[in-house]
């Protein structure tokens, strides 16, 4: 008998009693039924006790906030499909230009490349304003997964109408089967004797411009 | 649903890093002398049970996400042949390849097999306690293949040539100076003046792994959840180790046990919001993964799963234990256990420790599995665990299940009484009518003379020796209660025997 057949019968023979699949209780929050800018305050608030940096700006002033952000750094990534304009103040900015490298799926960076690129610029599927949670799901404006890890800086997008109150409304709003990433603040790690250090091996800094 | 019609199969046991190595009475009894050990624990487990009660307070509808967490996974083990066909069917539909381990062997077979296939000799990790129950790292090494743990924890662990104590922080035993000790000896090229602040061991341990990310070709994982509905697998960690081993290599190779299945997409929702809350106490893990066998362009082209039994549909059968299979690994049970707190996790021997380790582990290898059959009594059944566990594990109750399976194990074989049923049979006897009580009680004040000035008795002959290894026991009164009642009303206290008998 193979492997499956095996496991499958044992399975099937452990539950002779035959066990009832209960009813599953949903009574839990479904919606938390916020406000956008109670929604926004919360973000910003959970991503501040992350350690995570947050700026809140209006749409139209998303290219000049990404062209500060990215200020010190030499290189960076974005997407192909990241949204048309973001970087219109780069363009402006002379270098900001030649400084950028752009992956595609017909070119895709090699990792080396990331790995010796400073920043990375992606935009984001929905956002989580309780848990402090953005959500990539490999869309064009955000790319795949590698681009957002390997550089130490993220810059990452959000449209206001992409936060989401709790968990159940961010989740039902994407497509489960797409390559996802949950990112709540930076990478981080508590091994040593329990004491918080932000940025392992993930980016070390996380900014977040909220669009709105 | 299908009915079984087959003959009922014996119960198949699990193998591999599931045995104590000796019983746990004396392991806990080793691991007591180490103060810094039971230091390190306390402070761990009190900082993180503080978070996560605050996490969890915060929330209005925690108890309704613990029902529903509880009856998801009631259902997934009423509904798990159904469901794993039905994971198999879309995980490979999406071009991930699905392979069946029925124990440890088998599993870690198939992985090197894999590995090998690919031509690679080095492997990186995601910390796993499926690959650990298996002892996937010891048997690669056996095969030429070398596993390199990338979870700062089990890094710490696996350069010491040590064992995990804690499910979450397993590092947890070590203070930063030992930790900074050891990566001076065991991390080559580590800086000489490595000094032992965090922040700086971290980031040696960043320099120390970024070349294998970057370069390494073959990726083992576990996995926290695994979506039936969808296929998908999902990896919940903080450190981006994680996401560098599920994303940059170019075949992933996933081990997870049977039991981590959820029936839905909907049904994440729910664990997680239950799992980092419970875990580390934070409102959100800084990174989750979630796949779905494999996406052109984007991630692994070659992706692997290894569904495990390993003692598993065994412990499927036992009616009563069956909902240990619930558990999502969170740790909360062990941050309260105040057994676990002061054992720490080396003393159950298995790869599970704490309140689930010492119910999962006999239920996976068989309580007659002798090194594990002294687990069930390594409890004081406060209920705590039951209080703290996200999926309403009854822990308390399977442990009392589990003993008196253990008891009747026992029976009929040669089994010369031992001291503890010696005890119970005398203080049954003490116990059951007032008269011999009394004559007990004559002896108390013996007992002062085995009690030293400070009136604490520390040593004790016997069974009861046990107690006194680690604690003491005051002295009894020098004079017993029904002699101080007699005294004082002149008359005998009364006693049940007396009162039956008028
Ligand atoms: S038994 Fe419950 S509390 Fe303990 S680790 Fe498992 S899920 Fe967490």
């Amino acid at each position: 008998m193979s492997a499956r057949e095996d496991i499958l019968s044992r399975i099937r023979s452990a539950l002779q009693d035959s066990p009832e699949a209960p009813q599953i209780p949903r009574e839990y929050r479904a919606a938390s039924g916020m406000d956008a800018d109670g929604l926004v305050d919360l973000l910003v608030d959970r991503l501040v006790d992350y350690k995570a940096q947050v700026a809140v700006v209006p749409a139209a002033e998303v290219p000049a906030t990404i062209a500060s952000l990215l200020e010190g750094a030499r290189s960076y990534v974005v997407p192909e499909g990241l949204d048309g304009g973001w970087l219109a103040a780069m363009d402006d900015a002379g270098t900001g230009g030649s400084r950028r490298r752009v992956d595609s799926p017909a070119e895709p960076l090699s990792v080396a490349d990331l790995d010796g690129t400073d920043a990375v610029v992606t935009g984001s599927a929905v956002a989580v304003a309780e848990t402090g949670t953005i959500i990539l799901d490999g869309s064009a404006n955000q790319g795949r997964r590698a681009i957002s890890l390997v550089p130490d800086h993220h810059i990452c997008v959000v449209k206001a109408a992409d936060i989401a109150g709790i968990l159940p409304e961010a989740l039902g709003r994407i497509d489960g089967t797409r390559p996802i990433t949950m990112i709540s603040g930076p990478s981080a790690t508590s091994d040593i004797e329990l004491q918080r250090v932000e940025g392992v091996h993930g980016p070390r800094r996380l900014d977040v411009i909220i669009a709105r | 649903m299908t009915t079984f019609l087959g003959m009922p199969a014996l119960p198949a046991f699990g193998s591999g890093n599931l045995f104590a190595g000796e019983s746990f009475p004396k392991a806990a009894h080793r691991e007591l002398g180490n103060a810094q050990l039971r230091a390190n624990l306390g402070h761990a487990t009190h900082t993180i049970r503080d978070k996560r009660q605050a996490v969890v307070s915060e929330l209005p509808d925690w108890e309704q996400l613990r029902d529903a967490g509880s009856a998801i996974k009631e259902s997934v083990m009423a509904r798990l042949p159904e469901l794993l066909e039905e994971f198999e069917k879309n995980f490979t539909a999406r071009g991930g390849v699905i392979h069946w381990a029925r124990d440890a062997r088998e599993a870690n077979e198939i992985v090197a097999g894999l590995v090998r296939a690919t031509g690679e000799t080095e492997v990186v990790k995601v910390k796993s306690m499926a690959t650990q129950e298996i002892g996937l790292n010891e048997y690669l090494e056996e095969q030429g293949i070398e596993a390199f743990e990338t979870d700062l924890a089990e890094l710490i662990v696996q350069l010491d040539h040590d064992k995990p104590s804690h499910i979450l922080v397993p590092a947890i035993h070590k203070n930063r100076t030992e930790i900074r000790d050891i990566f001076l000896r065991e991390m080559p090229g580590a800086d000489p003046a490595l000094t032992n602040d965090p922040p700086v061991l971290a980031m040696a341990a960043r320099e120390h792994l970024r070349r294998k990310f970057l370069t390494a070709k073959v990726a083992v994982s576990g996995a926290n959840f695994a979506l039936a509905d969808s296929g998908t697998l999902a990896v919940v960690e903080s450190e981006g180790n994680g996401r560098m081993c599920l994303t940059l290599p170019e075949t992933l190779i996933t081990v997870m046990g049977i039991e981590k299945l959820l029936p839905t997409w909907q049904d994440l929702e729910v664990f997680m919001q239950l799992l980092p809350r419970s875990s580390t106490g934070e409102r959100m893990n800084p990174y989750t993964s979630l796949w779905t066998g494999v996406t052109e362009g984007d991630g692994p082209q070659n992706v692997h799963l290894v569904l495990l039994d390993n003692g598993r549909s065994a412990a499927l059968a036992d009616e009563m234990g069956r909902s240990a299979l619930h558990c999502i690994r969170c740790s909360a049970c062990m941050n309260v256990c105040p057994v676990y707190e002061r054992t720490g996790g080396h003393a159950y021997g298995s790869t599970y420790p704490g309140p689930i380790g010492a119910i999962l582990s006999p239920l996976l290898t068989g309580i007659q599995a002798e090194e594990n059959s002294s687990l069930p009594y390594a409890s004081s059944l406060c209920g705590a665990c039951y209080d703290a566990c996200p999926v309403k594990i009854n822990i308390p109750d399977i442990l009392v299940h589990l003993r008196s399976v253990d008891v009747d194990s026992k029976r009929g074989t040669k089994k010369v009484p031992s001291q503890m049923d010696v005890g119970m049979k005398a203080a049954s006897w003490a116990l059951s009518s007032g008269k011999h009580l009394g004559l007990v009680e004559k002896g108390l004040p013996l007992g002062r003379l085995a009690a030293g000035r400070d009136k604490k008795i520390k040593k004790l002959p016997g069974i009861a020796g046990g107690w006194t290894q680690s604690r003491d026991i005051p002295a009894p009164p020098a004079q017993s209660f029904r002699d101080w009642w007699a005294k004082e009303h002149k008359s005998p206290a009364p006693s049940r025997d007396e009162k039956e008998t008028q």
